[in-house]
């Protein structure tokens, strides 16, 4: 039996798995994808936000002022690719300037540090790509980016190194409770039994509430889609762009990722119980036209794919994160909408300080270690340290994906490390092989091959990502 | 009388042809402009033929390129396929080995690559 | 190993092959050829249909076929190769940095570099097609590579969007192999592939070939499940109500080939817009003295035999600057005009000696129409030209004599019959 049975992997419940494993205990994840961060954490804007955004007082503003000030720290432990890079909302007029104005000083009263306002002139200087009609903008240094699957992928392998367990293709189907005791049953089967269960399961948070009789709340989603940008484009901007909210609504993005590709979006096409993640012509044409509008000369030349991501929110337009209020034990951590991943080691702290707290006594883990190396870690190496690599590994000398100049040795080992790569996207998300302008053309073949090889299984049982995405369908003769 | 159009493939070219047909017999042929065209033409209208390129398994898995050293009667093809992949080749394999002989007629499987 | 070379040529691929051998041939036997995959012959070495050298050797090769005719010949003049050896980087001042199993990384330097890195192809997320984003999408290379090469169907009902060659080609070999290809979409109202194809790949086998269409939708949540095509406006937009749906497992992409060119845009070698490969003069020579490029990392070719012809004239150039070191230019610039996408060389030396062969790409198809060379409002060549389309590349010869004469950048261009 666990102390605590983790219900998702992505960013909310990777982040919590990771925070229990400071403390003594056994701590259990599923994941009813083949790999984490499969949800909204595969495919979200990637912002660390400053804070200016939510409404005073509510638990968005709260979490996401403090999750910012953990973030640099928080990747730099983790091993992932954080950058500093500064906010700016755009304004076009007078109307606008004293929007961000408004939202300035509800950022202020957010306790977020050293807003400013920019004119024209200064936003030039530091965005020339703006478009001409923009006339000023607020400025949010402390505003940041980060890639939100890798943040998932280190948190939770981070985790098991500490000694919890993830289990996937664990699809939560049934949960009683007996003698206080949760037994969380899959869809195949298996059964898990914990003495706390934290719910963490973004779009489908609502259903395992419901399978403890607590109904007291509802999540529907909400389509976003996004156009990436090859690297060469890297610095079209260099800030995270947004523009000033309208009675029209929010607009869209420009910013700069951590991987220093341009990313441009997202919609935000209500669809209530479906998580369908297609993209259509009208989304990619919205996003267009809104990104015509903040910049000119965009390099749409320079696409290199584009996707879209499931983002869930609730009726109480607030992030829940409390002990339900129907079954004792159960911790609800739902509507984690934008901005989750900002509050994600925020409220990771929260949850486990505050809420888990009340079940099971807190004695510190003496073993943990709370520091994780990345697996694409070899690309940053010097020439000599890379040499040194490959005189212990010889696979760091054979690189398979030129795109992203990923070798073996890295790939190799993202199918052993935590959490494994058991996929070809999942080898993708961990190592970046696959993810550049060929897409993956040039290198699927013999990254399909070291996944049959690794794992032992023959070539035609390895997926794009999870049992019936298999790549091929048999031998030819 | 009856009229085929055919794109010549002899060349990059690509020269469209138009043969008048009588029968089995041709009457006329224009818009070649190579005597190879005409050759095409000619044969394409009666007995249309290509050269099949494909591949053979080896013993240990691996694939070797192969292709029949002449042109075999499109008709042909796929039950040539059939025979060609029932066969298994055992490494080392040189360009232009035969892997087998008197495929259809006197049109034999060669290699195409090496294995070594 | 070696620290230095006379000559360093960038990809074993038969661009990189042939250049090494003219090299050599005309008297810089100092040479290493860097080469990523086990062996040399580029992408040749999968493409196992017939149809190379009918130009250069008369008759009809397979890919490898072609390819072993250069190999063999590099392997007689032993010039060093490397294989499965990755280039990262190049220095302005030719420095050579790669990384492999035995050497790990390591760099050498050369007197002159010879980039013929070759193509990829356009993938399916350049073209923002809508849908989801199922297994069963393959580039038409890719597909190719699994089937030929790894012995692996990608798949058994297929539709492939692009008539290039490769996607016509693989049309064929999916059909001999027992899959059933559904149907080829162009978006342009032309096929950019070779007519012998047309013929041999598709109406050999029944395949429809669908002009001014594209792919507007692809459905399937693991896998591949169906698409949808549609036809396009003169602005390539997709018209309501001409969807065509097509239940398939697999799309392939035949989409265009782009030079491959980021390890010259990282040693800061000016490029060309129109051809995504270097801007050269007559000699191949990049921005970057010393520095030439030649194949498919110039400029995409329609068949390898002009390929092996221009890296021979690379290696040539090559080995003459290694032994004569740089000359003084007198350059003008080839410009291309109206209905012209491209000329290259972009730049020619007057200074130059012998004859210059522009290779141009028109941008659209013509019938009965003129390409002309001018220089300063006169007119120096006036061809009549009965077909012409930007799927085959054209060529026109200038005399040296010519452009001796020549007292300012030329341009060429093509004017549609009245």
């Amino acid at each position: 039996m666990f102390d605590a049975l983790v219900i998702g992997g992505g960013v909310i419940g990777g982040s919590i798995f990771r925070e229990l494993t400071k403390y003594k205990g056994s701590f259990c994840l599923v994941e009813k994808e083949e790999d984490v961060a499969m949800g909204a954490s595969r495919a979200n804007s990637g912002i660390v936000h400053a804070g200016f955004d939510a409404k005073e007082g509510s638990l968005k503003a709260k979490f996401n002022v403090l999750g910012n000030k953990m973030m640099p720290k928080y990747c730099e432990d983790l091993g992932v690719k954080y950058r500093n890079n500064g906010s700016l909302v755009l304004g076009y007029g007078e109307e606008d300037y004293n929007t961000l104005l408004e939202l300035k000083q509800r950022g202020e009263r957010n306790g977020v540090e050293n807003l400013s306002m920019l004119n024209r002139d200064e936003l030039l200087a530091i965005e020339p790509n703006v478009q001409d009609s923009v006339t000023c903008a607020l400025f949010a240094p402390t505003g940041g980016i980060v890639c939100p699957y890798e943040l998932t992928l280190a948190s939770i392998g981070n985790a098991m190194d500490n000694g919890g367990q993830l289990l996937c293709d664990f699809e939560v189907c049934k949960i009683t409770k007996e003698n206080g005791v949760f037994k969380v049953i899959a869809k195949d089967g298996r059964e898990v039994l914990a003495k706390v269960v934290i719910n963490c399961a973004g779009f489908y948070s609502a259903e395992v509430a419901k399978m403890l009789g607590d109904d007291t709340f509802d999540v529907q989603g909400r389509k976003g889609e996004y156009i990436l940008l090859d690297r060469e484009s890297g610095d079209f901007v260099s800030h995270t762009l947004f523009t000033a909210p309208t009675k029209a609504g929010k607009g869209v993005l420009v910013t700069q990722t951590v991987d220093n590709n341009i990313l441009l979006g997202p919609t935000a096409t209500e669809q209530g119980r479906s998580d369908s993640t297609i993209t259509t012509p009208e989304g990619l044409g919205f996003v267009t036209e809104k990104v015509a509008k903040m910049c000119k000369n965009v390099p749409h030349f320079n696409t290199i794919t584009s996707f879209a991501g499931v983002r869930a929110y609730c009726d109480r337009h607030d992030f829940i994160i409390e002990h339900s209020q129907k079954a004792e034990g159960l911790i609800n951590c739902a509507g984690i909408e934008s901005p989750g991943l900002t509050s994600a080691p925020a409220i990771a702290k929260y949850v486990v300080e505050d809420l888990y707290s009340k079940f099971n006594a807190l004695d510190k883990n003496e073993n943990f270690n709370g520091k994780r190396e990345p697996d694409y870690f070899f690309k940053n190496l010097t020439d000599e340290e890379k040499n040194a690599v490959i005189a212990k590994d010889h696979r760091y000398g054979k690189m398979i994906c030129r795109c992203e100049q990923i070798t073996e040795g890295e790939i190799v080992r993202a199918i052993h490390e935590n959490p494994p790569a058991r996929s070809v996207s999942a080898v993708k998300r961990r190592t970046r092989a696959g993810m550049g302008r060929c897409q993956g053309g040039f290198c699927q073949a013999h990254v399909v091959e070291i996944l049959a090889r690794e794992l032992g299984v023959s070539y035609e049982e390895i997926t794009l990502s999870g049992k019936g995405s298999e790549i091929v369908v048999g031998k030819v003769k | 009388m009856k009229t085929v159009n055919l794109t010549c493939v002899e060349c990059p070219m690509g020269c469209a042809i138009e043969v008048q047909l009588d029968g089995e017999s041709v009457v006329s042929v224009v818009g070649n402009t190579c005597p190879r065209g005409l050759a095409y033409a000619k044969n394409e209208v009666v007995c249309p033929m290509r050269v099949l390129t494909t591949t053979v398994k080896s013993t240990d898995g691996r694939m070797v390129s192969v292709k029949t050293d002449n042109p075999i009667k499109k008709s042909n093809m796929f039950s040539l396929m059939q025979v060609i992949n029932g066969i298994t080749v055992t490494a080392p394999v040189k360009i232009g080995d035969i892997i087998m002989k008197n495929i259809e007629g006197d049109v034999n499987l060669v290699a195409t690559d090496c294995l070594k | 190993m070696k620290k230095s070379y006379d000559i360093v040529v960038i990809g074993g691929g038969p661009a990189g092959l042939a250049a090494a051998v003219s090299a050599y041939d005309n008297g810089v036997k100092d040479v290493l050829i860097l080469e990523r995959e086990p062996r040399t012959g580029g992408i040749l070495n999968q493409c196992i249909h017939n149809g190379f050298g009918l130009t250069r050797f008369k008759e009809s090769l397979a890919g490898p076929e072609y390819a072993y005719k250069f190999a063999v010949e590099a392997e007689k003049r032993n010039i060093e190769t490397l294989t499965q050896t990755t280039v990262l980087s190049i220095s302005k001042d030719k420095k050579v940095t790669a990384i492999n199993k035995e050497n790990g990384v390591f760099t050498v330097e050369a007197k002159a570099v010879i980039l013929a890195m070759g193509c990829r192809e356009r993938s399916r997320g350049a073209l923002n097609i809508a849908g989801s984003r199922p297994a069963g999408v393959f580039s038409a290379g890719t597909a190719q590579k699994y089937i030929n090469v790894k012995g692996y169907m990608p798949g058994k009902e297929v539709v492939i969007l692009g008539s290039g060659d490769i996607g016509l080609i693989m049309a064929r070999r999916m059909t001999l192999e027992g899959a059933k290809v559904h149907a080829v979409a162009e978006i342009m109202p032309y096929s950019s592939g070779l007519k012998r194809n047309i013929v041999q790949c598709l109406d050999d086998f029944g395949i429809p070939l669908y002009l001014n269409h594209t792919v507007t939708e692809i459905r399937g949540d693991k896998r591949v499940t169906g698409v949808t095509i549609s036809q396009v406006d003169q602005n390539k937009k997709p018209i309501k109500g001409t969807e065509k749906s097509f239940d398939c497992d697999t799309i392939l992409f035949s989409v265009g080939l782009i030079p491959e060119n980021e390890l010259t845009k990282g040693m800061g070698v000016e490029l060309s817009p129109r051809t995504k490969g270097a801007v050269v003069y007559q000699n191949r020579e990049t921005s970057i003295e010393g520095v030439f490029a030649c194949g498919n990392a110039l400029q995409v070719h329609d068949l390898v035999d002009f390929v092996s012809e221009e890296s021979e004239l690379t290696g040539k150039s090559a080995a003459e600057y290694v032994l004569n070191g740089a000359k003084p230019r007198d350059t003008i610039n080839c410009v291309q005009g109206k209905n012209i996408n491209y000329v290259l060389p972009q730049k020619i030396d007057k200074n130059a000696s012998g004859d210059v062969k522009l290779y141009f790409r028109v941008s659209n198809t013509f019938k009965n129409c003129t390409i002309k060379l001018e220089c300063n409002g006169k007119e120096l060549i006036k061809r009549v030209k009965r077909v012409a389309a930007p799927g085959e590349m054209e060529t026109l010869l200038l005399k040296e004599s010519l452009i001796k004469s020549l007292e300012g950048d030329v341009i060429l261009s093509l004017e549609e019959s009245v």
